[in-house]
């Protein structure tokens, strides 16, 4: 208001106070999700074997690419299918730029993230008209399209130079990991620490100036503009992190066991990846581990134990996504606590509420 | 003081405001008139969403209908919606923060200039709390807070009380009351409760299909007999 008078003393909130006030967690959130970091960080990696830590270093980076589409849909309300694709920009830049220069590592990463992005607002400008299904179907050709460039271009698979090619060279290829982290174990703990960073970049945001934005955006469209809010450039920057994030997932992907190859990048992917994102929850950064663990966990354990075809997994995702637009719009992540406290009063016959998981 | 000057809107074949020319002083005024009478879209017109086919507004020496639609927020223009649009999954105070860093509000005192609108709708004790827990008429407070946040120049209240019982409808009608002494604003309220716009307007102007037909003290509008016949319809029997 400005009837505040001069001789009202203004006392700025100081930079660390207005952090900690934004992070708003209680003391009860912070343990546990100490207590997860460390079962992430520490134990697993000693526990599985090396197919699961293969898969675990996957969902790791899968959780990356599913924590930025979860942002843009549950809070600008934006859809996109082109999601999975870029990450596959993401490892070819990362690659060639390994082919053409010396960068290190992170550098090298963060190029194909910073490219990726480039790409992604491109393809994200038409998301400033356009909204739902027409949003879909621009970002699902935009896929389309990036895929038969990286077919095109041939996939890296060596060379010399940012746009070599050799023709002896195989399917997949593989990004040099960094010296700290050579080994399996120690590149899937490299992993989670970039993701850990890549979650605070999106918490940040989501708790800014940004995220509020974006929820005044969801809200309404109008209403935000009423409110000052420049919609355009909030929407086109909810994209560019979206795509951000894939970028540097796609770089971390070309380094993990195996490599990359065009073939782990098909356009139904980008599908699948939304009903994952959906059946996890968009409304809750979780979601997205929950998200990845569907993508990259399920179908693997599948494959282990019973030798089963992850095809079943489209018709499972597909059930999955009719309950949760049904019934739980806040996804698994959301739901699932609820349900394991009824289930938990239930037994017990009291109404104790008990929690699980973050 | 805000005039509006020649002021036409066309959709197609309908022309929901048509030359209108109207001048509000400082103060509260009241726009009334029966629904579909155009008193939407001149808010509308106010904000930028709906582009006028002729007419000027010049607000406080400045012409409005030559800046972007999220410009007028920063200038001063803040308005509710028919639809009250307080965001549920943001807390009260985020709410309100929201406008205030996006009008152009100082990072160092956000804390207390939203603070200071949460307390002057009254809400102090669910600052913390998220709007989507919050009763109807609490949510219409959170948005009259938004609205008075920061600097605003013009407030637009879009029936505000549309749906609430009557005691909260008094609350409400304190609070618009002090919004043009206390924070220096000129407050355009649109509503179809006759009893809140006598309460918080010295004049009202009255529309229909498009058209000024009266504006004037609140009570003398209310007595004018075209408004009655117009607004009312006692005078058109069947």
């Amino acid at each position: 208001m400005d009837a505040v008078q001069p001789q009202d003393v203004t006392v700025p909130v100081s930079g660390w106070a207005a952090w900690t006030r934004d992070i708003d967690v209680s003391p009860r959130q912070a343990v546990l999700f100490g207590v997860f970091i460390l079962l992430v960080f520490f134990v697993l990696p000693e526990w599985l074997n090396s197919y699961f830590l293969l898969t675990m270093t996957g969902v790791v980076i899968y959780s990356i690419i599913t924590l930025g589409l979860g942002l843009l849909i549950g809070r600008v309300g934006m859809v996109s299918l082109c999601q999975f694709v870029l990450a596959g920009i993401g490892a070819w830049v990362s690659l060639r730029l390994s082919y053409a220069t010396d960068l290190p590592f992170p550098v090298l990463v963060l190029c194909g993230g910073l490219v990726t992005m480039a790409i992604g607002t491109l393809i994200g400008l038409p998301a400033i008209r356009l909204s739902g299904l027409y949003l879909a179907l621009i970002t699902l050709m935009a896929a389309g399209a990036l895929t038969i460039l990286l077919r095109t271009a041939q996939f890296p698979n060596g060379g010399s130079g940012f746009f070599g090619n050799s023709s002896a060279g195989g399917a997949s290829s593989l990004l040099p990991r960094p010296s700290i982290a050579r080994s399996d174990v120690a590149y899937y703990r490299y992993c989670v620490i970039a993701a850990l960073v890549m979650f605070a970049v999106a918490t940040w945001h989501v708790r800014g100036k940004p995220g509020r934005a974006w929820a005044a955006i969801r809200q309404s469209e109008a209403s935000a503009v009423a409110a000052g809010v420049h919609t355009t450039r909030y929407k086109i920057w909810a994209f560019a992190l979206a795509s951000f994030t894939a970028g540097i997932a796609g770089g971390l992907l070309a380094a993990s066991a195996g490599g990359v190859a065009i073939s782990q990048f098909p356009v139904s992917n980008s599908i699948t990846l939304l009903a994952v994102v959906l059946l996890g929850g968009v409304y809750n950064l979780w979601g997205a581990v929950v998200a990845a663990v569907f993508m990259r966990l399920v179908p693997a354990a599948l494959t282990y134990y019973w030798g089963w075809s992850t095809e079943i997994l489209t018709i499972l995702f597909g059930v999955g996504v009719i309950q949760v637009l049904l019934t739980a719009p806040g996804g698994i992540v959301e739901q699932m606590p609820k349900d394991l406290g009824r289930l938990a009063r239930k037994l017990t016959g009291r109404g104790k509420k008990t929690e699980a998981a973050p | 003081m805000i005039a509006v000057d020649e002021l036409t809107v066309r959709f197609g074949g309908v022309v929901p405001i048509d030359r209108m020319t109207l001048t509000f002083e400082a103060g509260t005024c009241g726009l009334i008139g029966p629904n579909g009478a155009g008193k939407t879209t001149f808010f509308n017109v106010m904000s930028g969403f709906v582009r006028p086919m002729t007419g000027r507004i010049t607000a406080f020496g400045d012409d409005l209908l030559s800046m972007h639609d999220f410009q007028r927020a920063r200038w001063g223009i803040r308005r509710t919606f028919q639809t009250e649009q307080a965001i549920a999954q943001l807390s009260v105070f985020d709410n309100v923060l929201m406008v205030q860093e996006h009008t152009g509000g100082e990072r160092a005192s956000r804390r207390q200039a939203v603070m200071e609108a949460i307390g002057f709708v009254g809400l102090d004790a669910h600052a913390n709390k998220q709007v989507g827990g919050l009763g109807a008429a609490q949510r219409r407070l959170v948005e009259v807070a938004r609205a008075v946040v920061g600097t605003p120049r013009v407030v637009l209240l879009d029936e505000p009380a549309a749906g609430l019982p009557d005691d909260e409808t008094e609350h409400l009608a304190k609070v618009i009351q002090r919004i043009p002494a206390e924070t220096g604003a000129l407050v355009i309220l649109v509503d179809h409760d006759m009893s809140l716009v006598s309460a918080c307007c010295a004049t009202a102007a009255v529309l229909d299909f498009g058209r000024l037909i009266a504006s004037g003290t609140t009570s003398e509008v209310l007595r004018n007999e075209h408004v009655i016949r117009a607004y009312l319809g006692t005078e058109t029997e069947l």
